[in-house]
């Protein structure tokens, strides 16, 4: 298994939102993650990714077997997990071609590979950015400073394809997007679809699933996972909501 | 009240303390309980300067001393000036700069010292008409250093003037500049950049004094500390009465990266002019803890996410600097102490 998770528990200020959450995702399937706001959707992708002040009281969770748990977020990045933000950062004074590059280069460092060469690298910014429809010029821009939310989410994207994970948890990549960048957006989500990856969607709303074809679909509430299905349950729970799951839980 | 009067005179009691306003920050009364003999004159080989491959005129004053520079009407130099202590004596020094209209000058300077020694360097810079000096100071003074360095200039019409002072601190040290500005379309850059570690101190104090119409005054200053260190920034600009259309603009922005650190800041706008634009703005905290855990969650190293966005943080006042060839260098020495 892939990804494996197994009754975590998790706590944020010593409130426990994550009560049990048992989850597996095998290599090669894409996985959406649906629930009701506050049920512990943009917990669970810190708490897999390392954010301090997430405390995980019980339970585990591995990546190919590896304890994810025991390791800090770069190590956990070197080894291919890579959150795409439902909020991200903008950072002043980096320019973004600066930013991917040190963190790609940063990776390759942790698993012992050679570092990117300035040509190589710019060869696949150019691929990269000209698949996203991102004005290469952007990228010489500080990372996400003054973008529009769309921006920002082909940014997380670009960032996505440059740095080539092996497990991508995409946190609410819907939000802010209008239909043409949905579309842009979920093509190169798509694009990075293989047999070696594995892929979790967190979303509120179906309407991204019409266009990232999710193999399993999972209802997280109350802070456990309380149904799974095919796609068909995404089309349900945009019928009928999540009220039912929420008296489960 | 200065520490040069109270090298010269051997006595503590002339020296700024916390007493003075000026000095609460940076009291030297209180940490010279005796002054050191003075420096004895050093003949030995101190090595190349930070600056030297960039300039074409190189003047340096060990152990105290006093130099003149003089660039006549509308010529040009690029002149390394470098104040260097040997051992732990006490010592002065002066140096008198003068321009004529249109001479331009690139003032490349820099303090390096490397023990225990208590100096005061005082520099008097005197542009005419239309003149241009861009001063970049490299202070990269020895841990055990007291080290106190004032400008006064003087700026004149249609002047221009940029400044960029870059520190890594002292035992105790205060960078001040004083700048005259009378207005008549003269342009002022006052920018600072001082990055503390262990117990180091740094003071870096201007005033300018709007004296006439049409000046502008654009400042920018920003620190980083951690561990025991301190930053103290001081800056004040007055706009005399009648100085109308000056516009002033003055930020102060620091982060504080362990809990024992500490930055003193103190910004003033003095107004006794109706038709100005001023502003100032001050900040001090921690690294932005989110923008952190972005770029670890990408792949990089704690110590070299903070080291990024350090060096981001400052970048700021590098980017401002006018010699490209010296801004490389500056960047490069920024670079060192971040990510050491």
């Amino acid at each position: 298994m892939m990804l494996n998770v197994q009754n975590l528990h998790a706590s944020v200020d010593g409130k426990e939102i994550l009560k049990g959450l048992t989850l597996e995702v095998p290599a090669g399937e894409v996985h959406a993650i649906m629930g009701p706001n506050g049920a512990g959707k943009s917990t669970l992708s810190y708490v897999l990714t390392g954010r301090d002040g997430y405390e995980v009281t019980a339970g585990s969770a591995t990546l190919d077997g590896e304890d994810l748990l025991a390791l800090a977020p770069d190590e956990r990045a070197a080894r291919g997990v890579f959150l795409s933000f439902q909020y991200p950062l903008e950072i002043p004074g980096v320019p973004a071609l600066t930013f991917i590059r040190t963190a790609l280069n940063a990776q390759r460092k942790a698993r012992g590979e050679v570092e990117i060469t300035a040509p190589e690298f710019l060869k696949l910014a150019r691929t990269k950015s000209a698949e996203l429809k991102i004005d290469f010029d952007m990228l010489k821009r500080a990372l996400n400073v003054g973008f529009s939310g769309g921006e920002k989410k082909r940014m997380e994207i670009l960032q996505m394809a440059m740095l080539s994970p092996r497990f991508l948890i995409l946190d609410e990549t819907d939000s802010g997007l209008d239909i043409d960048a949905l579309r842009i957006v979920s093509d190169g989500v798509n694009a990075l679809r293989s047999p070696e990856r594995g892929m979790l969607v967190i979303t509120h709303y179906q309407r991204l699933l019409d266009y990232i074809k999710p193999d399993r679909v999972h209802v997280l509430s109350g802070g456990r996972i309380v149904a799974s299905g095919g796609p068909e349950l995404a089309h349900e729970l945009e019928r009928e909501g999540y009220e039912r799951y929420e008296k489960a839980a | 009240m200065s520490l040069a009067t109270a090298i010269r005179d051997k006595d503590v009691a002339k020296l700024p303390g916390k007493r003075d306003e000026e000095w609460r920050w940076t009291d030297l009364r209180g940490l010279i309980r005796i002054l050191p003999e003075p420096s004895a004159s050093f003949a030995g080989d101190v090595g190349d300067g930070p600056f030297d491959a960039l300039a074409d005129d190189r003047r340096m004053l060990v152990n105290g001393g006093e130099a003149l520079i003089d660039l006549p009407a509308d010529s040009k130099a690029t002149v390394a000036l470098r104040f260097v202590s040997r051992g732990a004596g006490s010592h002065a020094a002066g140096v008198t700069i003068t321009l004529g209209s249109n001479a331009r000058l690139r003032l490349l300077e820099s303090y390096e010292s490397d023990g225990g020694s208590v100096t005061q360097a005082s520099l008097t810079i005197v542009l005419a008409d239309g003149a241009a000096v861009e001063r970049i100071v490299l202070a990269q003074d020895h841990e055990d250093a007291v080290s106190v360095s004032q400008a006064a200039v003087r700026l004149a019409p249609k002047a221009e003037y940029g400044q960029t002072v870059v520190t890594s601190g002292a035992r105790r040290q205060r960078l001040e500049t004083r700048v005259i500005h009378p207005g008549g379309h003269a342009s002022l850059r006052l920018d600072g950049v001082y990055l503390l570690a262990g117990k180091r101190h740094s003071d870096q104090t201007t005033v300018v004094n709007h004296e006439s119409t049409d000046g502008a005054t654009v400042q920018l200053t920003k620190g980083v500390v951690r561990d025991q260190a301190r930053g103290v920034f001081q800056g004040r600009i007055v706009v005399a009465e009648g100085a109308d259309r000056t516009d002033a603009r003055m930020g102060h922005h620091a982060l504080i990266l362990s809990d024992r650190a500490e930055v003193d800041a103190k910004p003033e706008l003095e107004i006794y002019a109706d038709d100005v634009a001023c502003a100032h703005g001050n900040t001090v905290g921690a690294l932005d803890e989110d923008a952190l855990f972005y770029a670890r969650q990408r792949g990089m190293p704690e110590a070299d996410a903070r080291a990024l966005l350090t060096e981001a943080f400052i970048g700021e006042v590098i980017d401002r600097m006018w010699f490209d060839g010296a801004r490389d260098v500056v960047r490069a020495w920024a670079a060192e102490r971040l990510r050491g």
